[in-house]
């Protein structure tokens, strides 16, 4: 049975019923990070400050947004935007938020890439953040829909379109998911109830997986250096600070995480008042109209890569080149068929590969924003062949690559 | 046969008392995200062709979804070959073009150009013909021709008509 004593303070108290000091050196004080890294490892912290400020200013919009396709609009565009008391503050941090958060996520992304963070033991780590990027998308796609503009309206209809799977001709599925033959107030409050609730909800749940994937591989290191935590911990625990490869990640390097995110939080503080207009696309200030199509419809700067794979091709072809970009990234760990853990520049071959995709997503990036005519296609389509190319010999230049 | 466990047939109990009960709440949720009896039955629009003018595109609204009526001039007609004047719905004569005014790549809604007398979608640079019959791509079919009924001057969506029916049993409606 378990033996309490009588308590010498509220800390022992809480000891004995909770274990704190236990769960706050697994978690923190003895959770060791290498001394081998640089500001991009801040990156995660930096989404989970950003997770903080749209969970804030999203509590803080819900308190006046109506999900009714009558009132949706007002309710942002006037109420919110002109008569509640800084109102439009929570509005432009919660969309500056929206979009810099798969910025950084395309940053983190890249790095792990880079680094090869994504192999040997930290495949979950890789995979529980895939996750996160699909649970992110949707969550900003669910709310794209809540100001019910002209941009809500036409995305809605057009990536909802695309769950008729094409010539298989699904269109009771597209009904299914409106609640209706075009997005009305039943698409409207599902996406709200997803927005505000479900999505929101697997994104903690999905943040304490990343988290926990992380705790035994340990981060990666600049060298990929294969370190030994418990040898390099016992050093530094000994007093050997200097000579170990590791610190605490409490609060020795949160401190460091935490520099990086003050610096990030005054350029986002800077764009919430100076820049904010990227962020919030001006056609969606006019009320959704089932009548009146956009001149151009493009998604968000995060989504026009992957919309320009969709967009060269036939539509059953660009559905399914839609479809590979969307989770082709997940199998990286398995598609990598290299034991190397090393920075991408000494890899060779996968070097090169790694700075082709880096610019493929980005021309598919500029391309997806402009219209779909002459040499913009022709480029488009290059881009979008060449994205897949890079997938399929990513296999073979790894499984030739040397071991370093 | 060996005597099983309490345990295990407790197990096996519960397992099934799970599947029925999850088998029966997806079966209440996916009802639940069915459009509701009163989207279904939103019943019937009336269209009046005898103010339609000629290459001038009109717009009606039919279950949310635009409806395009085109009525053509007799030079759009002669030019016109036997595919594309099989999709017409004739009145007195006169030639119309009713369709669906949503792109069939992705569901925007083409523009019509009355010059090139085509329409073209700006989404993703689709293209059909004044009959609705895709010319370019993405769009992988022409534009879908709703229920129609003729009667008299007037058009009732959402009705099957004879001319609707034959138009089915053609396999030309989209
Ligand atoms: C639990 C957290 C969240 C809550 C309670 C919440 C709540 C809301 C509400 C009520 C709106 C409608 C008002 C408006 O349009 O400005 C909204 C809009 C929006 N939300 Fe969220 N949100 C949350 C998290 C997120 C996340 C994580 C993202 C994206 C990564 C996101 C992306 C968006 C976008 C793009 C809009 C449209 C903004 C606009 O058009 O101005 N939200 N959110
Ligand atoms: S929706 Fe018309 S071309 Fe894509």
């Amino acid at each position: 049975m378990a033996h309490f004593t009588k308590a010498t303070s509220v800390k022992d108290w809480l000891n004995q019923r909770l274990a704190i000091e236990k769960v706050e050196k697994v978690m923190a004080s003895e959770y060791w990070i290498p001394k081998n890294i640089n500001f991009l490892w801040a990156m995660g912290m930096v989404l989970a400050i950003t997770f903080g400020l749209l969970l804030v200013s999203g509590i803080f919009l819900l308190m006046y947004y109506q999900p009714n396709v009558e009132t949706a609009f007002d309710s942002v565009n006037y109420t919110i935007m002109q008569e509640v008391g800084y109102g439009w503050l929570w509005r432009h941090v919660h969309a500056v938020a929206a979009s810099v958060v798969f910025l950084i996520i395309y940053i983190h992304m890249l790095t792990g890439i880079y680094y090869g963070s994504y192999k040997k033991g930290r495949e979950m780590i890789w995979i529980s953040g895939m996750l996160l990027f699909v649970a992110f998308s949707a969550e900003a796609f669910s709310g794209y829909m809540l100001p019910w503009g002209q941009m809500s309206y036409w995305a809605g209809m057009v990536i909802t379109n695309l769950f008729s799977a094409g010539s298989l001709e699904l269109n009771g599925v597209v009904e299914w998911i409106r609640g209706d033959y075009v997005p009305g107030q039943a698409f409207l409050t599902r996406f709200f109830m997803l927005h505000v609730l479900l999505v929101p909800l697997a994104i903690l749940a999905l943040i304490g997986v990343h988290f926990a994937a992380l705790r035994i591989p340990h981060v990666n290191n600049q060298d990929g250096e294969d370190i030994d935590f418990d040898v390099e911990a016992k050093k530094y625990l000994a007093g050997d600070t200097k000579g170990s490869k590791v610190i605490r990640f409490a609060n020795d390097f949160m401190s460091k995480d935490m520099f990086v995110v003050s610096i990030f939080l005054v350029f986002f503080f800077y764009l919430v008042f100076w820049n904010y207009g990227f962020a919030m696309d001006p056609v969606n200030f006019d009320p959704a109209d089932g009548l009146k199509t956009p001149a151009h419809i493009y998604p968000e700067w995060y989504f026009l890569w992957s919309y320009e794979i969709l967009r060269p091709f036939s539509k059953d072809v660009g559905l399914i080149a839609f479809a590979f970009a969307q989770v082709i990234f997940v199998l990286l760990p398995f598609l990598d068929r290299s034991p190397n853990v090393k920075t991408a520049n000494k890899r060779g071959l996968f070097g090169i590969w790694f700075w082709l995709l880096v610019i493929d997503m980005i021309v598919l990036t500029a391309m997806g924003k402009l219209p779909p005519q002459g040499i913009y296609s022709t480029i488009g389509f290059v881009a979008a062949i060449g994205f897949i190319g890079l997938w399929v010999i990513l296999p073979f230049i790894t499984a030739i690559e040397k071991k370093v | 046969m060996e005597k099983t466990s309490r345990r295990g047939f407790m197990g096996k109990a519960f397992g099934a008392v799970a599947a029925v009960g999850g088998v029966a709440s997806l079966v209440a949720m996916k009802q639940t995200w069915d459009p509701l009896p009163s989207v279904k039955a939103a019943g019937f629009t009336e269209v009046d062709l005898s103010t339609v003018e000629a290459n001038c595109l009109v717009v009606e609204k039919w279950r949310g979804k635009p409806i395009f009526i085109l009525k053509k001039t007799a030079e759009m007609v002669a030019k016109q070959d036997e595919a594309q004047t099989a999709r017409d719905v004739i009145v007195d004569g006169t030639h119309y073009m009713i369709a669906i005014g949503l792109c069939t790549h992705l569901g925007c809604i083409p523009a019509y150009a009355d010059k090139k007398e085509i329409f073209q979608c700006a989404c993703h640079g689709g293209e059909f013909d004044s009959s609705g019959l895709d010319i370019k791509a993405p769009p992988p079919s022409p534009l879908v021709i709703p229920p129609f009924n003729v009667k008299g001057q007037t058009v009732m969506l959402g009705e099957e008509g004879p001319e609707y029916k034959k138009m089915k049993e053609a396999g030309i409606l989209a």
